[in-house]
């Protein structure tokens, strides 16, 4: 024990063993099973001469791309409006955002099935109300991918964003205003460009969840709506192992590459002026 | 707003006016209807210990608190209602707020930014404050790399950039050392006499407001409790409150009578009558003395012994204890060489009567 207090790094040493085991082994077999039997490269060869997987990709990158800026749009005001409101309407908030989060997102994409099916409650509801004569068609749309992957991403977004903009010191604001900033220059000049890194934060984790979004788009999209995860495991069930294999390695080097170009760009210190 | 600023950056302070200001958060009351006038050009310090309403005022000057009685005027211009942003007012604040993702000099230009002046000569204004500041090398530097008094100074630059008629300054000094501070308030008093800037100054420190104003408006539980010159405070002080934020006083109590219409004959000394201004309406007075006032020299046949004393640099300080258990405080100047009075040394005291102030029911008699 008195070991452990004076080396807390052995603290992590089961977690380590976990992730090594679980984790980073079995990806590196995949890697290996990607370079195909004879080691040649011939899943790659064949994933980039595929005009289908090469559609998925775009396809899978446009998404993710979308959902992403449909996130932030709708995030935005949400969290900037909790991080001004009261305590207690900001922890309401906070608890109807998160309550879905604890929701199995298999069931959650059913319930958009029930809601934008058809004869789905919403179709239902504007037949009968009269607005449409029609039902329309919803299920099964890029539509229905972008708003059930909006509604599983949506925290991941207010959660950094919120964090950041009540980390502004409340005086900066009151600073801005002695100096003549109204409203709006006191949001374009300090309240924004000081959320940045939490905008930055939701942005990233919300963009590479979506490169590698199942579940969502298999259920409530249509049959072109396939996306690079549907792909993978279309393959798996054929059981051509090495193609799935390349094509994850292909998804991992796209988050890693997006992940080290977002870094890249925007050092976080620099937002923050705290570089020395 | 105007956006032409003189070319010296000196400016006509305007004179402040409270009429009737005051401050209830339901039924308490932050600050009591105040009426007060300051002068253009004027550094006025509100001193007082927290609570005591001297930043709610400042706050209700700057457009943070909104009054719940009476008028605000700058100049002949009324801004009880006017938002914060239109006031014209520059502010130091306590934590300096500066903007963390901005260089010195965009902090310094953000007022001139706001009043859409051009940008040539929003960089001359900045250059010329920085001057004054003399942070000149440090306009590109971001504020998390600056130490916290050059932080300060980027704070006051920025407020005075604009050239506004009053400057407020909330407590801005009271993160910083005591060298530190010393050095910033001359540095701010030589800008303010420089620009002929109006201040407002808000300080819980008594040595600071008496080095830096021209007039110190003492505060106690939302009330003033007397406005005037430093001197003025510390040598008449209007009652006990004052006299013992102000400096160090010694207090006791001693029987005391009318003595005649105008006098008090106080139980000190076989009956010492002093001169008062208003009539003795109880037969006990406090009074209090200055422990730079106390003089006493070893005699075996004096009324206190010395308990203790201690070496403060330029003076020793002396805890004395009358025969009838009256602690004092005496500070004496060290000129010499001569060593201490051992603890033990019975002494005589002394003191002028003129320094000795008189307060019956807390409030001064003299």
């Amino acid at each position: 024990m008195s070991r452990i207090l004076r080396n807390p790094a052995l603290l992590i040493v089961p977690l380590l063993l976990f992730l090594l085991i679980f984790y980073l082994l079995p990806v590196i077999l995949m890697l290996g099973r990607s370079l195909g039997a004879e080691s040649d490269l011939a899943p790659y060869v064949a994933v980039f001469s595929s005009e289908v997987a090469i559609k998925v990709f775009v396809y899978t990158v446009k998404v993710a791309v979308f959902s992403t800026l449909i996130t932030l749009l709708l995030a935005y005001p949400l969290a900037y409006f909790m991080a001004t409101t009261s305590e207690r309407l900001s922890m309401v908030l906070l608890a109807i955002v998160l309550v879905p989060f604890w929701t199995s997102i298999l069931i959650r994409s059913y319930a958009w099935m029930v809601l934008l099916g058809q004869r789905g409650v919403i179709n239902g509801f504007l037949v009968w109300v009269g607005v449409i004569d029609q039902p329309i068609r919803m299920l099964n749309t890029p539509f229905a991918v972008y708003i059930g992957m909006v509604h599983v991403l949506l925290p991941f977004m207010v959660l950094p964003i919120l964090g950041s903009l009540k980390g502004i010191d409340g005086r900066l604001v009151a600073a801005a205003e002695n100096l003549g900033a109204g409203p709006l220059a006191v949001f374009r000049h300090i309240i924004l460009p000081l959320s940045l890194p939490g905008v930055l934060a939701g942005s990233v984790l919300v963009f590479v969840l979506a490169l590698g979004f199942y579940i969502t788009p298999a259920l409530v999209g249509g049959p072109r709506d396939m996306t690079i995860s549907m792909l993978i495991a279309q393959e798996v069930d054929l059981l051509r192992w090495d193609i799935a294999s390349a094509l994850a390695a292909v998804l991992l080097v796209a988050t890693l590459l997006t992940l080290l170009a977002i870094s890249r760009a925007i050092s976080l210190d620099r937002v923050m002026g705290k570089s020395r | 707003m105007s956006t032409v600023l003189s070319e010296s950056g000196r400016v006509n302070g305007s004179p402040v006016r409270f009429e009737g200001l005051g401050k209830r958060y339901g039924t308490f009351v932050a600050v009591h209807p105040t009426d007060l006038q300051v002068g253009a050009g004027e550094f006025l310090s509100f001193l007082g210990p927290s609570g005591s309403g001297k930043t709610t005022t400042l706050m209700m000057l700057a457009g943070f608190e909104a009054p719940t009685s009476g008028r605000i005027m700058v100049g002949e211009r009324d801004v009880t209602n006017i938002a914060p942003a239109r006031r014209d007012i520059g502010m130091v604040f306590q934590s300096y707020a500066l903007f963390p993702h901005m260089t010195v000099a965009q902090n310094i230009a953000f007022p001139l930014r706001m009043r859409r002046m051009a940008s040539a000569e929003r960089d001359r204004q900045v250059a010329r404050v920085l001057e004054i500041v003399g942070l000149g090398e440090f306009a590109a530097r971001y504020p998390a790399q600056l130490s916290g008094g050059q932080q300060q100074r980027v704070a006051l630059a920025r407020a005075i950039v604009f050239q506004p008629p009053v400057l407020l300054m909330d407590e801005p000094l009271s993160a910083l050392d005591k060298y530190l501070r010393s050095h910033l308030q001359s540095e701010i008093k030589r800008i303010q006499r420089e620009l002929g800037i109006t201040v407002v100054y808000v300080t819980h420190d008594q040595d600071e407001a008496m080095t830096m104003s021209d007039r110190i408006c003492v505060m106690r539980d939302g009330r003033i409790a007397q406005i005037g010159r430093p001197e003025d405070l510390y040598r008449a002080p209007e009652d006990e409150f004052v006299a013992g934020f102000l400096g160090e006083s010694n207090m006791f109590e001693r029987r005391a009578e009318a003595a005649g219409a105008g006098a008090v004959r106080v139980d000190l000394d076989g009956g010492l009558v002093i001169p008062a201004r208003r009539a003795l309406t109880a037969d006990r007075v406090r009074i209090s003395l200055r422990p730079e006032h106390l003089r006493f020299h070893a005699d075996a046949a004096g009324s206190a012994t010395v308990r203790d004393a201690t070496y403060v640099g330029d003076h020793r300080r002396y805890e004395l204890v009358l025969d009838d258990g009256t602690q004092l405080v005496a500070k004496v100047q060290v000129t010499d060489g001569s060593g201490a009075l051992a603890a033990g040394t019975r002494v005589a005291i002394d003191w002028p009567v003129a320094e000795m102030r008189l307060f019956a029911e807390g409030k001064a008699l003299q």
